[in-house]
């Protein structure tokens, strides 16, 4: 913060330094330090750049080159291999370009201090500086390295993968791959069948999305209200109970319940539903009571998560509040409303957010309780597919990775609509470092 | 009449407390019924001497363990193999993931430099994004680069994908520490390695600690990054192996997926159950202060 004072009262003592020449000599890195007499920093950063440009040009302009062809001769050239060759030299050049502007801002703000009468720092202390003010980045560097091959990398494959024609019949290496344009796109918006199922799959996994959701949520708050009042005994123990179904993992629970939801032999259907009722329900085999099932298991498994969370916070709320609430004559529901419920949703609101945003990609229940089934008639996707594991299905059982790659940049959207709200509630953007 | 309400009140206030205590606990036991019944179901099951779903019972009328011996005898069975590939992927996971992570956040949480608002930005952004998503390009380029069916690859996955959004739960606990403790070490000439080993680590063990178990549960919960990286058995993982002995023929293998599921949801439950209002915790103070 201290940076920022602007006095009036700044003095120009070297005139004939110029700021905008400094910049200018930039252009070439490294000159423009030479000119504000730092002679050691703009020979690094001259050879720096210098062999940068040297190593990597050729492989950046055979890069970009071959994103734009994605090969030519089929069978000895791979597109994929191509394809992933561009996205490096893409961000290689983003790299470059960064590190370029900020070459010329360096010489620009160098200038302009030697120009209000700043003494050029000696050798040594200039790489104490260097040090100091880089040392954020080389804490951030082997990170973000990791993330750029594992996370950054990827993503933008899929969204190049969205406008090729890469599917089982035009696969590399046998095939060359091609740019399409929005096709893919077209394609899922005006043939029937995939604009049917992708309308049917998107409903699904919003309603998907909110009632289990909101179920887990509802559940756990009636479940902590209750718990935490003063008269029940044997809290410990009722609290350990009702955490286990988060401490188990949960791909074991969902196979035991998909074991239990069996049309013939699971023993709901046999030892519950028939004596009761007659007839056993389809759970595996009708979308609608897949689904049922689906949000009942997913209720089970995500409530308990919650119940810790709120648990804590009620026993944090202040007694006062209430005891001020009985003074003033409010009774139950308003302690509720008025109290419990703000406190609650204050204190967790951005993990709560966190669980719609986890349940509208919940890969492992949909595909470990049914795979995505039952098949419907005249659809690509399974009844209880959710977007995410229909995009899995695509890419591994039908080999549609064009298809999925577009569906993937469909439900990378919605994520960012998420996240916008997760950004708004942040406060950590309020906290700023100092150094 | 005054007095024939005080004696009424007290006795309507007794009631309604025990009526409302006996709901409290039936709600309080169905709950118990729920969730302690499909897991007694599978631990009943695993003692079931049949490989089938079908003739098994809950109680079974002559229970043995030769599932649980089958696991670690039988030469064809590759549990033992699955669960030190599992360790060997839980422990570097875990190590490299909370290493990294903590250089990122002290770096975000006491570092001004260009990017760092964008950086917080695309790591909200991109903890939203589930690695999954990539699945399609993960698997292309793992088979480019021939880390696909290795345990190398999937740490490396691990790593990356943990970074966004742990990054973020330890920045917020960062956050919480006085700077004055780390700028006083500062003036009295500690640099910046010395002031993150000796003051910022040691003060942050505890969500370090949350981090730490996180990164080295999820490989023991996770089955589908293995399921698109690992291709042979012996390198599978334990989800991974579990799920495919249910998943070739249904009705057939599912006692012996009871057996070793309840083999490593023992511990686990025990480690979460121990830990909870630590882990817990640690979780809220990173969303809400960070």
């Amino acid at each position: 913060m201290a940076t920022n004072d602007n006095q009036p009262d700044v003095k120009i003592v070297n005139k004939r330094h110029n700021p905008t020449v400094a910049a200018l000599l930039s252009i070439i890195p490294g000159f423009g330090q030479v000119y504000n007499k730092r002679y050691w920093k703009g020979a690094t950063l001259f050879i720096l750049f210098a062999a940068f440009v040297g190593v990597m040009y050729g492989f950046i302009a055979d890069g970009l080159q071959g994103l734009i062809t994605l090969g030519e001769t089929p069978r000895d050239d791979d597109s994929r291999i191509f394809l992933s060759y561009g996205i490096l030299s893409l961000i290689f050049l983003a790299f470059f370009i960064t590190f370029y502007v900020i070459n010329i801002i360096d010489a620009h703000k160098d200038a302009k201090r030697i120009q209000l009468g700043w003494e050029v720092p000696g050798l040594k202390e200039g790489f104490k500086n260097a040090w100091d003010t880089g040392f954020p980045y080389y804490l951030v560097a082997p990170g973000l390295f990791l993330l750029i091959f594992v996370v950054i990398f990827p993503l933008l494959f899929m969204v190049f993968l969205a406008f090729t024609n890469y599917n089982l019949y035009n696969a590399p290496p046998r095939n060359l791959l091609e740019w399409v344009g929005f096709d893919n796109f077209v394609r899922l918006f005006t043939i029937n069948e995939w604009r049917n199922t992708f309308i049917n799959v998107l409903s699904w996994t919003l309603i998907w999305t909110f009632v289990a959701t909101t179920l887990q949520i509802g559940l756990a708050l009636f479940l902590a209200i209750i718990v935490n009042d003063k008269r029940v005994k044997g809290k410990r123990l009722i609290r350990t109970v009702f955490i286990l179904p988060w401490a188990v993992p949960a791909f074991v629970t969902i196979i035991i319940f998909s074991a239990l939801f069996n049309d013939n032999f699971g023993a709901i259907n046999r030892d519950i539903i028939i004596p009761l009722f007659g007839t056993g329900i389809p759970w595996m085999s009708d979308p609608f009571w897949a689904k049922v099932a689906l949000i009942m298991i997913q209720t089970w498994l995500g409530f308990p998560f919650v119940f810790a969370l709120f648990t804590g916070v009620l026993q944090s709320i202040s007694a006062d509040w209430y005891e001020a609430a009985d003074i003033d004559g409010a009774n139950r529901w308003q302690k509720f409303s008025n109290i419990t419920f703000p406190h609650v949703m204050f204190a967790t609101a951005p993990l709560l957010i966190m669980q719609y945003a986890g349940n509208f990609n919940n890969f492992n229940i949909i595909y470990l309780f049914n795979q995505g089934g039952p098949p419907v008639r005249g659809q690509v996707a399974g009844g209880t597919d959710i977007l995410i594991s229909w995009v899995y299905g695509l890419t591994f059982e039908n080999q549609q990775f064009n298809m999925a790659a577009a569906i993937s940049i469909i439900l990378g959207l919605i994520v960012v609509v998420f996240a916008f709200f997760q950004f708004r509630r942040t406060r950590s953007f309020k906290e700023e470092g100092n150094i | 009449m005054s007095t024939a309400v005080k004696k009424k009140k007290p006795m309507s206030k007794k009631r309604k407390n025990f009526l409302e205590l006996t709901a409290i606990y039936s709600v309080v036991a169905v709950m118990f019924v729920i969730i302690l019944y499909p897991l007694l179901w599978a631990f009943g099951l695993s003692l079931n001497p049949g490989t089938s779903l079908y003739g098994a019972r809950m109680i079974p009328e002559n229970w043995s363990f030769v599932h649980y011996e089958w696991l670690f005898t039988d030469p064809r069975s590759n549990y033992v193999t699955w669960y030190k590939n599992t360790l060997i992927v839980a422990l570097s996971t875990s190590f490299f993931a909370t290493l990294m992570v903590s250089l990122v956040a002290y770096a975000f949480s006491r570092y001004r430099f260009i990017g760092r608002k964008n950086g917080l930005y695309a790591f909200l952004l991109l903890q939203m994004f589930p690695v999954l998503m990539a699945m399609v390009a993960l698997y292309i380029l793992l088979n480019l680069v021939g880390l696909l069916d290795s345990l190398l690859g999937l740490i490396i996955i691990y790593v990356g994908g943990a970074i966004p959004m742990n990054a973020f739960l330890v920045k917020g606990y960062f956050d919480t520490i006085p700077r004055e403790l780390d700028e006083s070490a500062r003036i009295d000439g500690a640099g910046h390695f010395r002031v993150f080993f000796q003051i910022m680590l040691p003060l942050a063990k505890p969500i370090l600690a949350v981090v730490a178990l996180f990164n080295f549960m999820a490989p023991f919960m996770d089955f589908i990054l293995p399921r698109i990286v690992l291709r042979s058995p012996e390198n599978f993982t334990l989800a991974l192996g579990l799920f495919n002995f249910v998943n070739d023929q249904f009705a057939n293998n599912f006692t012996r997926f009871a057996a070793g599921a309840i083999l490593i949801a023992v511990p686990i439950a025990l480690v979460y159950l121990f830990l909870q209002r630590y882990l817990i915790s640690g979780l809220t103070s990173g969303a809400t202060k960070g």
